[in-house]
């Protein structure tokens, strides 16, 4: 193990370092835990300029109430919902058959499709804006949620397909090979034979993907615009125009937004990280 | 292969069916390769042809061949804009790979087994996962000069105020700063995980042989780790040259134009409220897809010769 683990070394560097560990932590998420205090202080702190004293009252329920129930934020949770959860059934879908194809059929082109996919991930957004904004608004799909969502599932497919097809070239061929010898159909060994296989990179792929769409901004901003379909994301910046030097309702709503990739990732750590770091290692 | 066509002259078999192996894998591709052509793919192409016109977005599009792009070398039309959007995003691509060492850094500090360590690799973790609009919502709070915490912290040693985001020359750095803190942490967890497969009889030869501390981590330890760099790497360049979130939230590219990258910048003149200037945002959009495209020639290279080392 590297480094040297902490309890071969003196007990003095035991102790410094479990006394610097909580410290580092309180730096690194000091910004956010401002907010997180800021979201209970009441109203009445920030005209007093008590910014960083302890709150005067503790207004958790009545900020977050109010972020409830008095504004959109509601709305544009929902949105992000609706949003989000096709997109990822969608960009899992395509991409497991996309990825079992590369993955397990060998064909001329397979190279070629498959660094097609890997490029147009890359690609810049702003090089995609105007075309796929005509689109669709020809579509009619303009505002709504299903045009988010298409574009959506047909631009995740690219990294969903590298990360399918990695994981299916890295399974035991030989399986497939022997059901072939049976006389299995295709599809039937990829639903039978294939699929099973493949469930936790089904859990870690969708795990990162409700994180990817829930935070989207900038697609947001060019497709839709208004309450009745725009994610939490664009949301949050008319709730912040709506309550303007409200810095309690403004942390409130930040916290509530931020929150369900959050507990996403808080429940389904292991497949999070696995997702995320698939390729780190050989 | 033997095994299969025995088997198919065994029975007599639909052409589908003595097929299949060919025609399988397009019919599996199919409606992922429709959706990424229709939405990724011809969508490139369009904005090329399309920055050669001038377009309002609505009545019709005159083709006026260079012209845009003259305008954008010469910044006939935006004064200041071309070149600062362009030496931010270069500024932007340099600092942005800081957070390479510094998630290397945090993950060795991190690689122990003592008791909670894993509450703290998720709460160092934790950055990564909230969306760039409140991690620039946070850190605009971060920098206010009446009221943010760097500048409490700045007045206990008597200095300051500043405010950054209000500087010209500050406010870019003051937004990478903020850009550092979620990417910082995706390296975190890349160079954790790697440290998690590093052989450790190498460690115990390496140990023998008194290589120790930094020694050790250049010559043993990060060769090891070349994959977890690698993606590290990617996912980097690709975030710098996306920024977009966090401009869009903390300055909207001001104070006058001054944190401008060529991402926003595109955004600006193609759907602003001073009018849709469509054919001239995709001249700048074709500009950054140029700069991206060198790297993405880069990483496609570098898997290819993977591909071909197995």
């Amino acid at each position: 193990m590297f480094p040297t683990p902490i309890e071969k070394q003196p007990k003095a560097a035991q102790l410094t370092y479990k006394a610097l560990l909580p410290i580092a932590l309180l730096m690194w998420l000091g910004p956010l835990l401002a907010v997180a205090l800021f979201s209970v202080k009441p109203d009445a702190d920030f005209v007093n300029a008590n910014y960083w004293g302890l709150p005067s009252s503790f207004e958790l329920m009545h900020n977050y109430g109010q972020v409830f129930f008095n504004s959109d934020m509601p709305r544009y949770m929902l949105n992000s919902v609706l949003i989000t959860v096709p997109t990822v059934i969608g960009a899992v879908a395509l991409s497991t058959m996309t990825g079992f194809a590369l993955g397990i059929y060998k064909f001329r082109a397979n190279m070629w499709i498959f660094f097609m996919f890997v490029a147009g991930n890359f690609v810049p957004f702003q090089i995609l804006m105007v075309p796929v904004r005509d689109l669709t608004l020809d579509l009619g799909l303009y505002n709504t949620k299903t045009g988010l969502v298409l574009f959506h599932i047909a631009f995740q497919t690219g990294f969903c397909t590298l990360f399918m097809r990695n994981f299916i070239k890295a399974l035991p061929f030989a399986l497939i090979e022997a059901a072939r010898v049976e006389g299995i159909s295709e599809i039937k060994i990829f639903w039978y034979v294939v699929l099973p296989l493949m469930k936790p990179a089904l859990a870690a792929l969708s795990v990162l993907m409700f994180t990817f769409i829930w935070n989207d901004y900038f697609w947001a901003v060019v497709l839709t615009q208004g309450a009745e379909s725009q994610p939490v994301t664009a949301g949050i910046t008319s709730f912040n125009a709506q309550f303007r030097a409200a810095y309690h309702l403004m942390s409130a709503g930040s916290i509530v937004a931020a929150l369900p990739p959050v507990a996403m990732f808080f429940l389904m750590q292991k497949h999070f990280i696995a997702g995320l770091t698939l390729g780190a290692v050989k | 292969m033997t095994a299969t066509t025995e088997l198919s002259q065994a029975e007599p078999e639909s052409w589908f069916h003595r097929n299949q192996q060919a025609i399988a894998p397009w019919l599996f591709l199919a409606p992922g390769i429709l959706f990424f052509l229709v939405y990724v793919i011809a969508p490139v192409f369009q904005s090329f042809n399309l920055s050669l016109y001038q377009w309002d977005g609505l009545g019709e599009a005159e083709y006026i061949g260079l012209r845009n792009y003259e305008d954008l070398y010469y910044e006939w039309v935006d004064r200041d804009a071309f070149y600062v959007s362009l030496k931010n995003n270069l500024i932007w691509l340099v600092l942005y790979l800081l957070a390479i060492p510094a998630g290397l850094f945090i993950a060795l500090l991190l690689n122990q087994t003592i008791w909670g360590i894993r509450l703290y690799k998720s709460l160092f973790f934790f950055p990564f996962v909230i969306s760039q609009v409140v991690v620039g919502l946070v850190f605009t709070w971060f920098y206010d000069p009446t009221f943010g915490l760097l500048n409490q912290f700045l007045g206990l040693f008597g200095a300051g105020p500043i405010n950054v985001l209000g500087n010209e020359n500050l406010v870019t750095y003051g937004i990478i700063l903020a850009g550092l803190w979620p990417q910082t942490a995706y390296c975190m967890i890349l160079y954790l995980t790697g440290l998690n497969a590093v052989d450790p009889e190498q460690i115990e030869a390496g140990r023998l042989d008194g290589a120790k501390g930094a020694r050790m981590l250049w010559y043993i330890v990060l060769p090891q780790l070349r994959p977890a760099t690698f993606i590290a790497f990617v996912v980097t360049i690709i975030g710098a040259l996306r920024s977009f979130d966090l401009i869009s939230v903390m300055t909207q590219g001001g104070p006058f134009g001054s944190s401008r990258v060529l991402a926003y910048y595109m955004f600006e003149v193609a759907l602003s409220e001073y009018g849709f200037r469509m054919g001239y945002g995709a001249a700048i959009a074709v500009v950054l897809f140029m700069i991206m495209m060198c790297f993405i020639v880069y990483f496609l290279w570098s898997m290819y010769s993977e591909e071909k080392g197995h």
